[in-house]
């Protein structure tokens, strides 16, 4: 029998079980508090426990025996599986009956089971983590088995085009060796990353400024969602928007200037990512100069300050921790994201501190390595993982120290919003 | 009342100083529809303590900030009428409200140090405003304000520390060396001691007489045993209305009017 | 003594205009990013609007047994390179269905080569001299002209650009979020209430509390990478499904309905707790039937923008291969699909000219669809809001 059949008969037989297990369950309930007994729970509430008790046993069961011919590779064979478990559901249908007492608190029963059920969804982020590290360092491990570590992180030639004859055994026939230096790839990464910091964090902080100090109440409202409205545009079609608008621009305006862009400038992506992250940096930086006391402000002002310098030298200094938080954050975002570049970078790793030269990325390339037809464990495709291990970790630590900060401002105001 | 013109005290403190310092006629102001303050009359002298109580919600703090204009930062506010100071008209339009505040500075309910040392706390604001700009001058300028201020002692060792290290009583009058060190003319005082523990307020009240010598200080308080401490005159608010302004001891002892003697034997406040 | 207003006043001048300036340029800034918005959004719709139009010409069928062979024969040499190949192709097919037609002769609007459409919309096009004045002729005679191009929704993606739509991707779209939704909204707010409602404060809650702000920002090609390797390489999920993709958006959409919906269940104040506690409620009965109902708006505000937000994700699903021509709309969630922006991302890619209009028009139709789920959020949100 197929896969989907034998799931479609354990549902159905569960069902059945189950509504056996409501009414038999809702009935005796019912008969044993005709009888006079005073009982601790409802009769649904009777009812509902019998099914759990009758639909737990037997899933797990079902969940377990899977996740061994899975994961173990146990040869169980599915029928079995199936019968072993409806037999406990049977099991636990009977055993549910049983349990419907005077004395039995049927209600604190599936409290229990609901509380574990909630925190077992809780724990899937857990999972969710540990499931991006588990998989992005297994596959790391595999490739700095191949290569050594040292070059990746000190190499400053990428060139992986040769591992796949490597993986077919045919290295000899290769023209040469693949190498996996990485510096280059950071070095476009930061390139980029800190052309679009430059475009993010001074119109990000000053509209922040200009939305929280000086702009009349109507102004402000309006303005924040539309500035939302930048960071709700997909990255694909900023991507598309940098690749067919913004770099043709630039080429155009280099040419002007007697200057000589690439059509895949590092500037165009740069620029275009830095667009898309103003509002994140205004919109926290917003909140944060808003939360920033009032008396602070009068302060300044009623010791003959002018508004600018309140706002430079006392209103953005207290607000500092929030607003480095935020470009945090922001750069963290910058350096992982991925569809702007893939469209708008080059492929080509360079080495070069002109903006106006192809460059490519760390993402550029995990999405390069993936999307071959590479056969999955040569070392290119292996090599996309190593890539996201460090992106990993950099982000993580740059959302750790976010975090840190903005609770540190937090404590300082007392101030719950944020 | 009879026996005094519009905004003189009802009756003369013969020890205080008499030069005019602030001028109020016919002050009105409204807050959108609703006026929260009518026909204020007062005039205040120098070098003075002059001490406005009144129940919450009188009128006192929001007058208190027409010296200033401190009222300019919120949108509904409007005003009707005369402050004057040194011969000009405060609100008059070619008057140049950071000017204004320059001349007049203020002490908050809430201690409110700026986000800097010590010492920058205070010498921020005189180099801004080019009252000092050799770096001896300036370190001379902070240590004249906070022995002024009374916390010279107690800070002279971490002038580079936050000032939101300092206790709350401390940071109260770092907030006042703050004031004194641009040498204002006038210093608004709004509830300077009711954030703060009885020996702190103690301090700040031996510090109020000590000034005096120097500035002209307006004081809100709710506490009306320390309007009679450090006060010379006092102005009694009720429900937006200037109702008595006297000398602080007659005030206290023989009030001219019903309501001020009704609210200084506590019968409402 | 002090100085005078006037010699005060004289000294500020210059710091008064320096005021003045941080006003302006802040609101430069201001002006700047929402510059960026039109700009963006004008150069959006100049390029994307024509791909709702599609040329069609008028020429002369002839179903002769020579066209059922081949296709080419049916129109007239003149007009054979003007005319869209998918179109051609499909005469053999409609004369075995209906077999009245061969003999005849019509005359018929048939959709134009994607290089006529590029021609009649003014933009640069590589046919022919000869082949331009036959169209420039065709028009004239009121025999070629843009009309409303509903192949663009109605039919997938094609190597030829006049026949190509976005009907697959949307399909792929509808059902990845379907997967994305069945995953995220129940585990989300599971987790949300066990969190606000549950759990007590320990080491432990904490941790996860950290660990969510962190999934919230990760870069979204991580999960990719985790897709790929535990759904696809391990679990053995069909690559390029909707299931792989919707569980991994699912994974990123998590963290935005969890923390919405702890938003919307802190919103609910604890005197209604109370209330229900005082009736001798038990904790998860005060929970389903007083909390959830009240914190509703706010969980669903926060499930629609995180949708919005999965829809218009393209990285992570890139990497587990949902960048696949799909040219039939399919509703399947085991077999090979692609997603509206990856649509786009492929589309993107192609060197045809005629494609940047239909990347452009699939942009378009996106950001309607996006614009206006994050519209009802906000509806849903003024609607419901409530203040205790």
């Amino acid at each position: 029998m197929q896969t989907n059949q034998l799931l479609a008969l354990f549902c159905g037989t569960l069902l059945v079980l189950g509504l056996i297990a409501f009414f038999l369950g809702r009935a005796k309930a019912a008969k044993v508090r005709a009888g006079g007994a005073s009982m601790y729970a409802q009769p649904d509430q009777y009812a509902w426990f019998s099914v759990l008790s009758t639909a737990g046993p037997a899933i797990a069961v079902g969940v377990v025996g899977a996740l061994a011919m899975l994961l173990l590779g146990t040869a169980i064979s599915p029928l079995y599986l199936l019968a072993a478990s409806l037999v406990v559901g049977c099991a636990g249908l009977a055993a549910g009956i049983r349990l419907v007492r005077p004395d039995f608190h049927a209600r604190q029963a599936i409290e229990r089971v609901i509380r574990f059920f909630l925190a077992g969804a809780a724990l899937i982020s857990i999972f969710t983590t540990f499931g991006i590290l588990i998989s992005i360092v297994g596959e790391a491990i595999r490739f700095f088995q191949m290569q050594s570590f040292w070059d990746f992180i000190t190499g400053t030639t990428w060139n992986p085009g040769a591992s796949f004859l490597a993986a077919a055994g045919r290295a000899e026939e290769g023209a040469s060796a693949a190498q996996f230096g990485s510096v280059p790839l950071f070095a476009g990464t930061f390139m980029i990353t800190a052309i679009a910091m430059l475009v993010a964090i001074p119109v990000g902080l000053l509209s922040a400024i200009y939305m929280a100090e000086f702009a009349p109440a109507r102004v402000r409202t309006l303005a924040k969602p539309v500035l939302e409205v930048l960071a709700g545009i997909p990255t694909v079609v900023y991507g598309f928007f940098a690749a067919i608008t913004v770099a043709p621009f630039i080429v155009d305006v280099a040419g002007f200037f007697g200057l000589e862009a690439s059509f895949n400038n590092a500037l165009a992506p740069g620029v275009v990512m830095g667009i898309m992250i103003i509002p994140f940096i205004s919109s926290l930086s917003d909140d944060v100069i808003n939360s920033v006391p009032d008396s602070m402000r009068q302060g300044s002002l009623a010791l003959g300050m002018t508004k600018a310098e309140t706002i430079r030298d006392v209103v953005v200094p207290a607000a500092l921790p929030g607003i480095i938080s935020a470009s945090l954050l922001a750069v963290s975002r910058a350096l992982g994201e991925t569809m702007i570049v893939v469209m708008a970078a080059g492929m080509r790793p360079n080495l070069t501190a002109n903006p106006l030269e192809d460059m490519t990325t760390v993402t550029v390339r995990i999405v390069a390595a993936l999307t071959g037809d590479q056969e999955f464990a040569s070392a290119e495709t292996l090599s996309a993982f190593a890539l996201g291990l460090v992106l990993f970790v950099v982000t993580l630590s740059l959302n750790l120290v976010s975090v840190i900060m903005i609770r540190r401002f937090r404590e300082k105001y007392r101030i719950n919003n944020l | 009342m009879t026996g005094h013109s519009a905004g003189e005290p009802v009756t003369r403190n013969e020890q205080a100083n008499h030069e005019l310092s602030v001028r109020v006629r016919d002050l009105n102001l409204w807050y959108g529809e609703t006026q929260a303050l009518r026909d204020i009359n007062i005039d205040v002298y120098q070098k003075n303590i002059t001490a406005l109580i009144g129940p919450s919600g009188c009128g006192k703090s929001t007058f208190l900030r027409c010296l200033n204009r401190m009222n300019d930062l919120i949108p509904s506010v409007r005003i009707a009428g005369l402050v004057e100071m040194d011969s000009r008209d405060v609100n008059e339009a070619k008057m140049d409200e950071v000017a204004l505040r320059r001349r007049v500075g203020m002490v908050f309910q809430k201690p409110n140090p700026f986000p800097k040392s010590i010492y920058d706390n205070i010498a921020y604001a005189p180099r801004m405003h080019d009252l000092v700009s050799r770096k001896a001058d300036t370190d001379e300028l902070v240590e004249r304000s906070l022995r002024d201020a009374g916390l010279w002692e107690e800070v002279k060792d971490k002038l580079q520390e936050p000032g939101t290290s300092l206790s709350g009583g401390q940071q109260q009058r770092l907030c006042i060396a703050r004031a004194i060190a641009v040498q204002p003319d006038v210093i608004l005082m709004d509830e300077p001691t009711s954030a703060l523990d009885p020996i702190s307020t103690a301090t700040i009240e031996d510090l109020m007489d000590k000034l005096k010598q120097q500035f002209t200080i307006i004081t809100v308080t709710h506490n009306m045993q320390q309007a009679a401490r450090v006060a010379d005159y006092t102005a009694f608010f009720h429900l937006g209305e200037l109702v008595e302004y006297n000398d602080t001891q007659t005030m206290f002892s023989n009030p001219a009017t019903k309501k001020a003697e009704d609210y200084i034997t506590g019968r409402y406040g | 003594m002090s100085q005078s207003f006037d010699e005060i006043s004289a000294q500020l001048r210059r710091r008064h205009r320096k005021s003045a300036r941080l006003k302006w340029v802040s609101m430069g800034a201001l002006g700047l990013a929402g510059l960026f918005l039109v700009l963006f959004f004008a150069d959006m719709l100049v390029k994307g609007l024509p791909a709702f139009q599609q040329a069609q010409i008028q020429v002369q069928v002839d179903y002769s047994e020579r066209a059922a062979e081949l296709p080419l024969a049916a129109v007239q040499e003149d007009v054979r390179p003007l005319v869209s190949r998918g179109y051609l192709r499909l005469i053999p097919g409609r004369m075995e269905d209906n077999p009245e037609l061969l003999g005849t002769t019509r005359m018929e609007w048939v959709m134009a080569d994607a290089e006529v459409d590029q021609y009649l919309k003014g933009h640069h096009t590589r046919l022919s001299a000869n082949q331009q004045a036959v169209v420039d002729r065709l028009k004239a005679d009121g025999r070629a002209e843009l009309r409303f191009n509903t192949t663009f929704f109605t039919s997938g993606d094609s190597k030829m650009p006049e026949l190509s739509g976005i009907a697959s991707a949307a399909m792929g779209t509808v059902m990845t979020l379907l997967v994305t939704l069945a995953v995220s909204f129940p585990i989300g707010v599971m987790t949300a209430v066990y969190l606000e409602e549950f759990a007590p404060d320990n080491r432990f809650t904490q941790l996860i509390e950290i660990n969510i702000n962190n999934l919230a920002a990760i870069p979204s090609i991580l999960f990719g990478l985790l897709g790929l390797a535990i759904f696809i390489n391990f679990f053995g999920v069909p690559r390029s499904s909707p299931l792989v993709g919707g569980l991994t958006l699912a994974l990123m959409t998590l963290p935005v309905i969890i923390i919405s919906t702890r938003t919307a269940l802190r919103s609910v104040p604890d005197a209604i707790r109370h209330a229900a506690f005082g009736v001798g409620c038990s904790r998860w009965q005060v929970v389903r039937d007083h909390v959830l109902p009240l914190a509703l708006p706010g969980i669903m505000t926060g499930s629609i923008i995180g949708l919005a937000q999965a829809m218009g994700e393209t990285a992570p699903l890139i990497i587990v291969g949902m960048v696949a021509f799909i040219p039939d709309v399919t509703a399947s969630f085991s077999d090979a699909a692609t997603v509206l922006p990856a649509q786009i991302f492929t589309w993107a890619g192609e060197p045809e000219r005629a494609f940047v209009e239909k990347t452009s028009g699939g942009i378009l139709v996106l950001l309607a669809v996006l614009i206006t789920l994050n519209a009802t959020a906000v509806v849903l949100r003024k609607k419901f809001e409530r203040r205790w």
